[in-house]
């Protein structure tokens, strides 16, 4: 990510293998988070199976408002994100940096929420753990439910640190006009990270939030 | 291409000697000697747990150890061996060094992710072995809850964890080499001229980059469990621990398809070379590596037959088991087609690709009565077992490690070891080995149990065969890590192309200099032409 | 380097189906759709749309529409060898009872 403006790093013959490599590279990173955070959705859809009712329960108690607020502001990060990318296609230096920052800014919002939300549930007793308690016989299953909620969107979360911690270095290194229609691979890959964290929320976001709210 | 020996000359050792230059390197080759030295010091730290599982059960009363340091033992040999060892072997060592220069290019995709791959590996055995030094774990490297997320009382979060870094330093070697095989082949290496070494890491890549990271999201959450006893996986708290079985299991089968398949990509290289000839089937072969790796996605569940897992699910699991053996099958057919008619000689890497052939055959067909749900029932948990794996893991990875070793020592260092001393040392493991492990064949089937520190005394003199077995073997061992130390030193000179084999890394010094190659090669032959090429004339056509 | 520069009004519109869509899931899932204890009808519609968003993002943000036939690839193993992984498992899981014979017992909590 370091490397200087449009030089070739020694083992690639040319620019264009570079960057190919990048990008194959980062799709075969991606492959790997889909599996992590597969493992994860795997044992949720048993234990939501398994404990319909507990699990309808907890979800109620997720903020919807919150939750939906989150998915639009993440899904409006990764337009910004996208027009990111799209400026360094392009070689605009001052659309890069505009992009990169409100995709950063919207990051940032989204953690921001996500801290509230997980402030009232400690607030409210609802952290897995010797704090939590829950009127209610199903409470051990209701307690599960709250486990999958904080390892799912906390392992989420954590991607989405690292997402912000790349943005904050490309808004620097784009700052420095690093980044022209030769080359924005950075950039690109780093679009690609973040696009896959934004398609786990999307998927997380009605497993977690919307499991029974007709109920 | 000079064909002239490297050791005068710059080469990728002695390009700078500062432990700076060791520790910060990117060159493919030095990170492949980092690993190597790493991987054989747990190598015999694992051996030492062998030692002292098998010392113990030289007696049925369990008087050498009390049975809970020995579920220790056993836990921490198979943790250390599977994951230190067996894991990185060939794709950290011999493909890490061969991958770049066979597809005739300067180095991988990613050097300084190759650098952070071992030193994650470091980090990863840090952690492990602190546990073993505070404790060790006592769960067996299977880590089956409800034991090791509630009940055991042993350093499992600190092995867990340790276990969890390691696997990244997997994940991102096997990444490195998809890319690199992908994009970074010379000018004329299609795919269908790939040595078939390359189309094994390829295989082993894809199987490390889908299985690992299940098995990362599994122990991190064993250690969630155990440090807030949530109920993910105990049963007291409304958890299922057959699913724990499920997401391990769905990483660790394929893993141990992660410790044949570099093996078998060294077997057919090694079977070229010694029989002086083309694989026969070269496509069957490149494909049946593709099909384990695919395959060996789909059959988890044989580990899980008496599980309380559905028998409807054990029926199918069951069935693709017997489908993955077809592949490997394949595979030995073709090698053994291959030395028909060929030219053999009995070189010290050639044994052990004999050796190679005869045991995983022996393994393999044993996994066919475990794949079978009704045999499996009288089978599992039983040392019938441990003889299956060990037949693969010790006869089949570790005799195709070696001979890999033993056939590109040469150029990776630069001097040949004793011709007569090495073929020694292959036949003494030959024989280590069949002695320590068939024993516990008939031990499985007569009924005796796997990970107890007492068995009922019929057992004992086969017991003791295996014991005096293992000595044997280790005695093979220590043979053969004392003369490759030996000739470092005091080995012959080696030349670019001691075994007159085909292929792009012969055809470059031995040692290679750091870029591997002077200028990027033209390929325009396929694999293994042995009757196209001369490899002892001089350098041929079509070289740019 | 020649890569397909995505047109601003194309982005532009995909954010706004990204967004219906979510409108959409949320006011679903305010309806009972049926499907007995399991709701199996709204986890099918909520998936359905989670899956439809998901390929818009893959298409058009990630600009796998434009993309070679390696990454086509790559992207259909992942999302092949999860699907392994959830269906083998759900493969247990959901025939462990299926023995007729048998009364329940041990862990009731999964029928």
């Amino acid at each position: 990510m370091s490397e200087p403006h449009a030089s070739v790093a020694h083992q690639f013959d040319d620019a264009e293998q570079q960057y190919q490599a990048s990008h194959l590279g980062m799709w075969t990173f991606l492959i790997t988070e889909i599996m992590f955070f597969g493992g994860l959705l795997t044992l949720f859809a048993v234990y939501v199976s398994a404990y319909a009712e507990a699990f309808a329960e907890g979800s109620k108690h997720l903020d919807l408002v919150l939750g939906t607020t989150n998915t639009a502001v993440l899904l409006g990060s990764s337009f910004t994100m996208a027009m990111a990318v799209r400026s360094a296609q392009t070689g605009r230096r001052n659309g890069q940096l505009l992009f990169l920052s409100l995709t950063l800014l919207l990051g940032l919002a989204f953690l921001g929420i996500k801290a509230v939300e997980y402030t009232h549930k400690f607030e409210q007793h609802l952290v897995p753990g010797p704090n939590f308690s829950f009127p209610s016989p199903v409470a051990r299953n209701v307690q599960l439910f709250f486990s999958f909620y904080f390892a799912m969107t906390g392992m989420h979360a954590l991607h989405m640190v690292v997402g912000v911690v790349l943005l904050t270095i490309l808004i620097v290194q784009a700052w420095r006009g690093r980044y022209t229609a030769d080359y924005f691979t950075p950039v690109e890959v780093s679009g690609l990270y973040w696009h896959f964290v934004d398609i786990v929320w999307i998927f997380l976001f009605p497993l977690l939030y919307l499991v029974a709210r007709h109920a | 291409m000079s064909t002239a020996a490297g050791e005068g000359r710059t080469n990728y050792l002695n390009a700078a000697s500062s432990v700076k230059s060791w520790l910060l390197t990117v060159d493919h080759k030095r990170i492949a000697i980092l690993y190597l030295v790493s991987i054989t010091f747990f190598f015999l730290l694992g051996s030492i747990f062998a030692g002292m599982v098998r010392v113990n059960l030289l007696s049925p009363y369990g008087d050498l150890l009390q049975a809970a340091t020995y579920n220790k033992m056993f836990t921490m040999h198979g943790i250390t061996m599977i994951f230190f060892f067996l894991i990185p072997s060939i794709p950290a060592v011999l493909g890490n060094f061969l991958v770049p220069i066979m597809i005739g290019a300067r180095d991988l995709a990613f050097p300084r992710i190759n650098l952070l791959s071992w030193y994650i590996y470091v980090v990863g055995g840090l952690f492990t072995l602190t546990a073993g030094v505070l404790g060790g774990v006592d769960t067996g490297w299977t880590f089956y809850t409800p034991y090791s997320s509630t009940y055991s009382n042993t350093n499992v979060m600190l092995t867990a964890v340790g276990v969890f870094i390691t696997g990244f330093s997997s994940i991102l070697t096997g990444l490195n080499f998809i890319v690199t095989i992908h994009k970074m082949r010379a000018p004329g290496m299609t795919w269908s001229r790939l040595p078939l070494f390359i189309w094994a890491q390829y295989a082993t890549s894809l199987i490390m980059v889908l299985g690992t990271p299940v098995l990362a999201i599994t122990v991190a959450l064993v250690a969630l469990e155990r440090g807030l006893h949530i109920g993910i996986f105990d049963p007291a708290l409304g958890g299922d621990p057959i699913l724990f079985q499920h997401l391990f299991w769905f990483y660790s089968h394929p893993a141990v398809y992660i410790m044949i398949l570099p093996s078998m990509g060294v077997i057919s290289e090694l079977i070229a070379c010694f029989s002086r000839k083309r694989i026969f089937g070269y496509g069957f072969v490149a494909s049946s590596s593709l099909a384990i790796a695919v395959l060996g996605f789909l059959v988890w569940g044989h580990h899980m037959f008496v599980s309380g897992q559905s028998v409807y699910a054990g029926l199918i699991f069951s069935l693709l088991s017997f489908l993955v053996a077809i592949p490997s099958a394949i595979k030995v057919f073709n090698w053994t087609a291959t030395m028909y008619k060929g030219s053999i000689s009995f070189e010290a890497p050639m044994l052990y690709a004999f050796g190679f052939i005869g045991l995983f055959t022996i393994g393999g067909l044993t996994g066919l009565f475990l794949a079978n749900l009704g045999t499996d029932v009288h089978l599992h948990d039983t040392y019938f077992v441990v003889a299956h794996f060990h037949y693969i893991m010790v006869g089949g990875a570790i005799m195709g490690f070696l001979g890999g070793l033993h056939f590109w020592w040469p150029k990776m260092t630069g001097r040949m070891y004793p011709a007569t001393l090495a073929r020694a040392a292959a036949l003494i493991l030959f024989v280590g080995f069949n002695l320590t492990f068939f024993p516990q064949f008939i031990l499985g089937f007569l009924g005796m149990p796997r990970r107890y520190h007492v068995y009922p005394p019929e057992f004992q003199v086969l017991n003791v065969l295996s014991t005096a077995g293992a000595s044997i073997l280790g005695l093979g061992y220590f043979l053969a890590f004392i003369y490759l130390l030996w000739s470092l030193k005091y080995g012959a000179v080696a030349e670019a192309n001691p075994w007159g084999a085909v292929g792009l890394e012969w055809e470059i010094p031995s040692p290679p200099p750091t870029d591997n190659f002077d200028k990027t090669p033209v390929v325009t032959h396929e694999a293994y032409a042995y009757d196209e090429v001369q490899p002892h004339a001089a350098p041929e056509v079509s070289r740019v | 380097m020649t890569h397909h520069i995505v047109p601003t009004r194309l982005y532009v519109q995909i954010l706004g189906a990204l967004l219906a869509f979510t409108a959409l899931t949320v006011t679903v899932s305010f309806f009972d759709l049926g499907g007995g204890r399991l709701h199996y009808a709204n986890a099918v519609a909520a998936l359905t749309i989670a899956v439809t968003k998901a390929t818009l993002v893959v298409l058009y943000f990630m600009h796998v529409r434009w993309s070679s036939r390696l990454t086509w690839v790559f992207v259909g193993a992942g999302v092949f060898w999860l699907l392994i992984l959830v269906v083998l498992t759900l493969s247990d899981v959901l025939t462990r009872y299926w023995i007729p014979a048998l009364p329940p017992w041990g862990l009731t909590s999964l029928q």
